[in-house]
């Protein structure tokens, strides 16, 4: 096994695209050290990409932020304004693994290890936010939503990489939360998720995102659900609207973690805590 | 006097304090050394192959692949492993459990074992080994195993405890029966009778430190094994026998243990490493991962338990029944017997009979779990005397204090009962504050009993004083609580010196004689009381050198505070001599001076518990948390009220686990779904309220200082208490465990 440490984005993805056997990115390595110990997986090359500068930073305001790909969840949960505008994004972050694991992992990296059940997808998608994708010969940007393709499996070519998140500008007025269940208090992977992402004007919804995860093969943005508090003051009606376009949209599984029922039910619940949270967060008033 | 082992009601200095741990400091600071830790020149690394089926027949093993990798030095499977044992089939089932003998019986039970330089090059080996499996049906529940059409899993196991004796192989390998007096004329006299069925899931003790041991076979037949375990006499004696070894010449040194709570009282890979050590001839170095803990050593029980009580408007239990269905694991065992005995052993019944079934699955043969068998039957005989009080309008404590067992009662097992604590736990919780706490909405409060035997059993020890006066106790009943501190206060108490002066440490198989494990909380009450009679001994031997040196006879000397002393005043010029003055003149007075003690250690004095819970339920999710937890148990004496009450808080936080989150969980296949930490949910810190204790003293006729054995009796009451609790909160009675989420919203919705 090879193990490289370029300084560049691009570098990383030359590095990538040449290697004939199996490749893997190594950020915080929560996930892929886990499976190499466990001897799932093993690797040809291994690109870390901690010595990236750029990829090591939080950047922006109000305007829109971009968070790097190796930013370790302890600076995300440390960030003032991010944790200020985001608090969804951010508490989403923070659930990760215990206080260790939060020195190391990352949110790209809980994005690219495309689990069902990750925290931060959901949060992110209901945020609106972007995915920076860098391969050999050029760069695009991506809808979150789109890179997860099913359990295990993204939509990035094996020379692509994601560099960076990008928030979008957040007008005031504007909240979101993650809730996840899971049968501990920490420590455990989410049986089900909702963010709620929303903007608020006069105590009106004006508009709203809402993602669920660990109910279906992929996190999942949920119009409906959206469109059940749009135009309201998260009135009970809504609200309930909302809980039940939530456990619509549920396609789970049956397994160790919870059954199709359970993820179901619980997912309307979470969805209407979670806008509820966000609704405060954006200064309504129920 | 000095061997009498009855309760004195001494006045203590040392007893009762809160000393510091001896082995403390080098648990904090990483230096003590764990199963895994024992190195030696040479040593390879063992890996085992698992069988991926929950049953299947062996056709085949293909090893020459393997053999022939660069850096490998030994591979082995059952061939061998020859049968030593002679006809004895339970030391068989051992041997076919530590490695399958043409069939695999559950899904991670070892096929082969591979010893080679390092680690990556075992795993590549076993990767190269080739098994050709023909796969059998399985059956992994219990009621379903005792089906007429389940599959038999042995064709040589025969129910025994059945007349006439059946001609038919089946999975019941065991029906037993306690009980008095005639359960239809009680039932026939009761108002309220309530019957309910139960299940439990198989739950692991969890303990954080996985199997592991450095094993060394010389090729003169002797051998030496460095593990961690409950009891390494135990751990010797089956060794030798499954090798076909002297006991004699294999020398087993256990490690510190980072738990073990019954999981290590049993053999499972300890024969494989001697195995491939002898055919490498290297030491190897064999450490389970944490999957392999779980699918391949010994979980508790899956249970499926009937309970019927009968009690007439007054109050009074007039009937009660249980039936206890066990599962085993691959081989018999003798855990309903269990469930069986203690079902009803808090309370002074007329009428009772409780019976056990014995049932073998395709899953890890099963052993010990603190209070082996003793949480399930619990969990459903206090769950359905709860229903009972309920049915009568009665408070759930005064029903269980007008029923208790006190001293005289016949147990519903057998034995009369001496002084116990029963009542006195009962009243106390009846006066506890937490009793009185406010409750808020979705929040209930339960509470229940529980029961365990303890046991006493062989125990052997020796006093060592050293040249400066300072002395050693070694003890061959390992520590897995602290019972070395609890044994060097003991010892200073009796000698009357300070705790600093003792030190205590396990002894190897070859430096004591034989030691039962550390089970049946055991290891302070047992060691406890043979180093009470060793240091008195010891005392003697001192009081004997003092004479000499003195020049006077013997029966002139006293022991006092640490001081021979010369008594009457013809001696009133002899100074009183130190223990160190005493150790500095052995040469001259009749040479070194130790005291030792061999014996059964009797009169384990039964333990009775009884728990407050509440908790908070959210209906919409089904998510359980405890939010405070008293735990009220009879210690008989506390030797060091710390290690009492971790004991106490360590059960219940198990129990609260169990009755919760934790559980195996089987697919269609056979194969365990859970086997890690994320996904077998043991309780987190903050799932955990303070756990708060009170500690009883009844004392216990049978010991000097009254103790009873305290390590195990914490776990039972939990999962009733819990369930009552769950029951008090959202009004949906939980009989499966644990109570988990989906379980608890699957029952609201029921209910709704």
């Amino acid at each position: 096994m090879r193990y490289e440490a370029p300084n560049t984005t691009k570098a990383a993805a030359t590095l990538l695209a040449a290697e004939k056997g199996k490749a893997f990115v190594l950020a915080g390595g929560t996930d892929l050290l886990v499976r190499m110990k466990a001897g799932m997986l093993e690797p040809d090359l291994l690109v870390d990409i901690k010595q990236i500068d750029k990829m090591r930073t939080i950047a922006g305001n109000s305007t829109g932020f971009t968070i790097g790909a190796a930013v370790p969840g302890v600076e995300i949960g440390e960030h003032k304004t991010l944790g200020k505008l985001w608090p969804g994004v951010v508490e989403a972050a923070q659930l990760i693994g215990s206080d260790q694991v939060q020195g190391r992992c990352t949110i790209v990296g809980n994005l690219c290890n495309a689990s069902p059940a990750a925290d931060t997808v959901p949060a992110l998608i209901a945020a609106g936010a972007k995915a920076v994708v860098v391969g050999k010969d050029k760069r695009r940007t991506m809808a979150v939503e789109k890179i997860v393709t099913g359990p295990g499996s993204t939509s990035l070519t094996k020379s692509e990489i994601i560099e960076s998140i990008k928030l979008p500008k957040r007008d005031r007025n504007s909240g979101d939360a993650y809730l996840r269940f899971i049968p501990r208090t920490e420590m455990d992977i989410a049986v089900v998720g909702a963010a709620v992402n929303l903007t608020v004007s006069r105590g009106v919804i004006k508009s709203a995102r809402v993602a669920l995860g660990a109910v279906a093969p992929t996190a999942l943005l949920v119009k409906e659900a959206a469109d059940a508090i749009i135009g309201s003051k998260l009135d009970d009606a809504s609200l309930e609207r909302l809980a039940a376009a939530c456990s619509a949209a549920c396609n789970p599984i049956d397994d160790k973690r919870g059954t199709i029922h359970y993820r179901t039910k619980v997912a309307g619940v979470l969805g209407r805590r979670a806008a509820t949270i966000a609704y405060e967060r954006a200064g309504g008033k129920r | 006097m000095t061997d009498s082992t009855s309760f004195t009601n001494q006045k203590f200095k040392v007893i009762g304090q809160r000393v510091r741990r001896q082995d403390g400091m080098d648990k904090v600071t990483g230096r003590a050394k764990y199963g895994a830790d024992a190195v030696a020149p040479g040593q390879l690394v063992g890996v085992i192959l698992r069988s991926p089926h929950a049953h299947a027949k062996i056709k085949k093993i293909d090893t020459s692949r393997a053999e022939k990798l660069k850096g490998v030095k030994a591979v082995i499977t059952s061939k061998d492993l020859p049968d030593y044992t002679n006809g004895n089939r339970d030391l068989l089932s051992m041997l076919e459990n530590c490695m399958a003998r043409g069939r695999a019986l559950y899904d991670g039970h070892a096929v082969a074992a591979i010893a080679a330089v390092d680690a990556s090059t075992a795993r590549k080996a076993l990767k190269l080994i080739k098994v050709d499996y023909k796969i059998l049906p399985h059956v992994t529940d219990v009621d379903a195993a005792m089906q007429e059409d389940a599959p038999v899993i042995h064709d040589w196991v025969r129910t025994i405890g059945v007349e006439p004796a059946p001609s038919k192989a089946s999975n019941v390998s065991m029906r037993s029966e306690f009980g008095h007096g005639d359960v239809d004329a009680g039932f026939a006299k009761a108002d309220v009778i309530i019957e309910k069925s139960y299940k439990t899931e198989q739950t692991h003790q969890g303990y954080i430190e996985p199997h592991a041991c450095l094993a060394s076979m010389s090729p003169d037949g002797s051998g030496e094994l460095w593990v961690t375990t409950q009891g390494h006499f135990a751990y010797r004696n089956w060794c030798a026998q499954l090798l076909g070894l002297d006991m004699s010449k294999l020398k087993v040194t256990s490690s510190e243990i980072g738990g073990g709570f019954g999981g290590k009282t049993h053999i499972w890979m300890e024969p494989i490493a001697l195995a491939l050590s002898r055919k490498a001839n290297r030491p190897v170095k064999l450490v389970m991962s944490r999957e392999e803990v779980f699918r391949a050593s010994g979980p508790t029980s899956s249970t499926s338990i009937d309970v019927k009580i009968g009690a007439t408007k007054d109050g009074r239990i007039v009937a009660a029944t249980s039936e206890c269905r066990y599962q085993g694991g691959a081989f018999p065992g003798a855990w309903a017997v269990i469930g069986a005995m203690t079902s009803f052993a808090c309370y002074d019944l007329e009428n009772v009979k409780t019976v056990g079934y014995e049932v073998v699955c395709n899953r890890p043969k099963v052993a010990a779990y603190r209070a082996p068998s003793a949480p399930m039957a619990s969990f459903a005989t206090e769950s359905t005397v709860d229903l009972v009080a309920e049915a009568l309008g009665m408070d759930p404590v005064d029903f269980r204090i007008l029923n208790a067992a006190k001293e005289g009662t016949r147990a519903s097992y057998g034995p009369t009962y001496g002084p116990i604590g029963i009542g006195p736990t009962l009243e106390a919780v009846k006066k506890h504050p937490h009793m009185r706490a406010k409750l808020k909405k979705n929040q209930g409060r339960g509470m229940a009993c529980g029961f365990w035997f303890n046991f006493g059993g062989q125990t052997s020890c020796t006093i060592n004083v050293a040249a400066d006066g300072t002395v050693n106790l070694s003890v061959g009943t390992i520590d897995v609580g602290g019972s070395r501190s609890s044994l060097s206060m003991i010892c200073a108490e009796e000698l009357g010196i300070s705790y600093e002066q003792v030190r205590t440490h396990i002894g190897d198989t070859a430096a004591l004689a034989h030691n039962d494990m550390t089970d049946g909380s055991r290891g302070t009450f047992a060691s406890g009381m043979a180093a009470i009679i060793a240091a008195r001994r010891t005392k003697e031997v001192l009081k004997l050198r003092a004479a000499t040196a003195w020049e006077i006879p013997v029966e002139d000397v006293d022991w006092q505070a640490g001081y021979a002393v010369a008594l009457g005043d013809k001696h009133s010029n002899l100074e009183p001599l130190s223990l160190a003055d005493i150790a500095a003149n052995t040469e001259n007075t009749g040479g070194p001076v130790a005291g030792h003690n061999e014996f059964v250690a009797d009169g384990a004095g039964v333990s009775f518990a009884s728990h407050i819970c509440d908790v908070e339920v959210d209906p919409e999710t089904g998510s359980t948390r405890v939010i405070r937890y008293t735990v009220i148990q009879d210690a008989g004496k506390a030797i060091h009220p710390d290690y009492v009450e971790g004991q106490f808080q360590g059960g219940a936080a198990q129990g609260i686990g169990w009755a919760l989150n934790e559980e195996y969980i089987y697919g269609e296949d056979g194969r365990l779904q859970n086997p890690g930490f994320l996904d077998y949910r043991i309780p987190v810190c903050s799932d955990l309220p303070f756990i708060d204790t009170q500690i009883l003293e009844i004392p216990n006729p049978n010991h000097p200082y009254g103790v009873r054995g305290v390590g195990e009796t914490s776990i039972v009451p939990p999962l009733a208490a819990v369930g009552n609790a769950v029951s008090n909160a959202v009004g949906v009675r939980m009989t499966h465990v644990p109570m988990s989420p989906p379980r608890i919203l699957a029952a609201l919705e029921a209910e709704a």
